[in-house]
């Protein structure tokens, strides 16, 4: 255990179990955190590919994707600058469904999402299917504003949020991981909150 | 991966671990904030732009940690941090009311390749409040490099007086936009596309820091007046309208 730091008590606040070490709950805010001024994307021109190491390379449009079974998420999201938002909904379609009609080879184990802006995140592909990752499009019933990375982003609510692309474009997948966008910034490959693995290293 | 996001800096930014410093010195040139000047074992060069984190531990072991940008330049012997005090937050109020020179504060960094300038490219500032910090590194470090000609610094904030830093940015030509209090003919307002067109030009790179909110706007007034995203890196503070 580290030295204490003299004179410091700390303001803990009531805790929600829900809550990883360090985070606390925004309550009905949701901040924005982006590295890049935010895109105005059409839906109309908006599409979802998914290739790499994969037997079908696939494209879904916004319509084709929205005829796909639609899913939904409830529960918590964490962002690695310590806030969390308990009890959101987020609905679209599961990573899941777009994997099974693209059918990933046998060497694929890792995912690269890639957003319109060219940003990156790089994901195992153990933490993107078994119900663990979806495509949203909709936040609590009403279309996910651009800020938070509408028309599309990636949700992956188990790691932290920056794993979870705004204005995702591509998922590809790799046989070896490779760092995305704040990954090779210093940030933690895998990100898993309730680990605390914010940087490199941890 | 596009060029835009950072390919030129990415691997060249220094990082470092957990650190012990001792504070070698404690200012309050602005109200409701404090300047730190500390002294880090080991410390690793960092380039202007990037961050430090502060970590705080409580008897008991409980911990609180936050993320400081720099403001000294990388030839400076101590690292200088910038705190405004929120009046309810954890670790602002103890760096602010608590720290007294000779404690000694557990910091990690530097950390970020991003929000980097590599002092060579010219360079677009643009700051709310306390989001000057970081250009302060940036400006130092154009001093000693004998290159201020490269940076050009806008900055939003809502009095002069709240200003941290006013002086050394007044002195290196900055445009101060005041938002509650006029300024010589100019009445209180916001930073406009009006105040950004003479200084802007192609082939900087724009760096845009401060709340939450305040990144929003400005980053929509570059991109209205033309400046392609794909230059423009902003840098948010914290949550509830104050990154990462
Ligand atoms: C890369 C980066 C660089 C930064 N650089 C600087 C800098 O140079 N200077 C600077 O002053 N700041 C900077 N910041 C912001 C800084 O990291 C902190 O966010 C800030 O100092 C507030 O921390 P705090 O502990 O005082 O407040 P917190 O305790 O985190 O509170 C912040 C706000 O969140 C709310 N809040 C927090 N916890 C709770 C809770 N449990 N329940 C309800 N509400 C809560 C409070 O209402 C408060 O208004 C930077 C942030 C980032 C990400």
């Amino acid at each position: 255990m580290p030295t204490p730091t003299r004179g410091f008590l700390g303001r803990r606040r009531e805790r929600d179990p829900r809550l990883p070490p360090g985070q606390y709950d925004v309550g009905g805010d949701w901040p924005v955190l982006t590295a890049e001024p935010t895109p105005r994307i059409a839906p109309e021109t908006w599409s979802i590919t998914v290739d790499g190491l994969v037997e079908q390379p696939t494209t879904w449009s916004w319509d084709e994707a929205h005829r796909l079974p639609p899913s939904e998420y409830r529960g918590d999201i964490h962002c690695v600058t310590t806030w969390s938002k308990l009890d959101t909904r987020f609905s679209g379609v599961s990573v899941d469904t777009l994997l099974e009609a693209a059918r990933p080879t046998a060497e694929a184990h890792f995912v690269m999402a890639t957003s319109r802006t060219g940003y990156t995140a790089n994901l195992p592909l153990a933490d993107v299917t078994g119900g663990k990752a979806w495509l949203v499009w909709d936040f609590d019933g009403r279309p996910l504003t651009p800020e938070h990375g509408g028309p599309v982003r990636l949700l992956v609510p188990h790691l932290y949020f920056w794993k979870s692309a705004k204005w995702v474009s591509r998922l590809t997948l790799l046989t070896r991981d490779q760092p995305g966008f704040w990954e090779q910034n210093g940030y933690h490959d895998r990100g898993d909150p309730w680990r605390q693995q914010r940087y490199q290293g941890d | 991966m596009t060029e835009a996001l950072g390919a030129d800096v990415v691997g060249a930014a220094p990082s470092g671990g957990w650190r012990s410093a001792v504070v070698a010195g404690v200012r309050r040139p602005v109200p409701r904030s404090v300047q730190l000047r500390l002294d880090v074992e080991d410390r690793v060069d960092h380039l202007p732009g990037q961050h430090y984190v502060v970590r705080l531990t409580a008897p008991d072991g409980y911990t609180a940690q936050r993320s400081y940008s720099i403001a000294s330049a990388p030839g400076d012997p101590l690292l200088e941090l910038f705190v405004e005090r929120l009046d309810d937050g954890e670790v602002s109020t103890h760096l602010a009311d608590v720290v007294e020179p000779g404690d000694v504060l557990e910091v990690r960094g530097p950390i970020g390749g991003w929000f980097v300038w590599d002092g060579e490219s010219p360079a677009l500032l643009l700051a709310g409040g306390s989001g000057v910090v970081p250009f302060v590194s940036m400006l130092r470090t154009a001093r000693a490099l004998r290159r201020t000609d490269l940076l050009r610094i806008a900055v939003s904030v809502r009095t002069l007086e709240q200003l941290p830093y006013a002086d050394e940015l007044l002195q290196a030509g900055a445009l101060v936009v005041t938002t509650r209090e006029a300024r010589g003919i100019r009445p209180a307002g916001r930073l406009t596309g009006a105040d950004l067109v003479p200084l802007w030009e192609p082939g900087q790179t724009v760096y845009v820091c401060g709340s939450g909110g305040f990144a929003e706007s400005a980053t929509g007034l570059l991109v209205e007046l033309g400046v392609p995203p794909s230059v423009i890196r902003v840098e948010r503070f914290g949550p509830s309208g104050a990154p990462v």
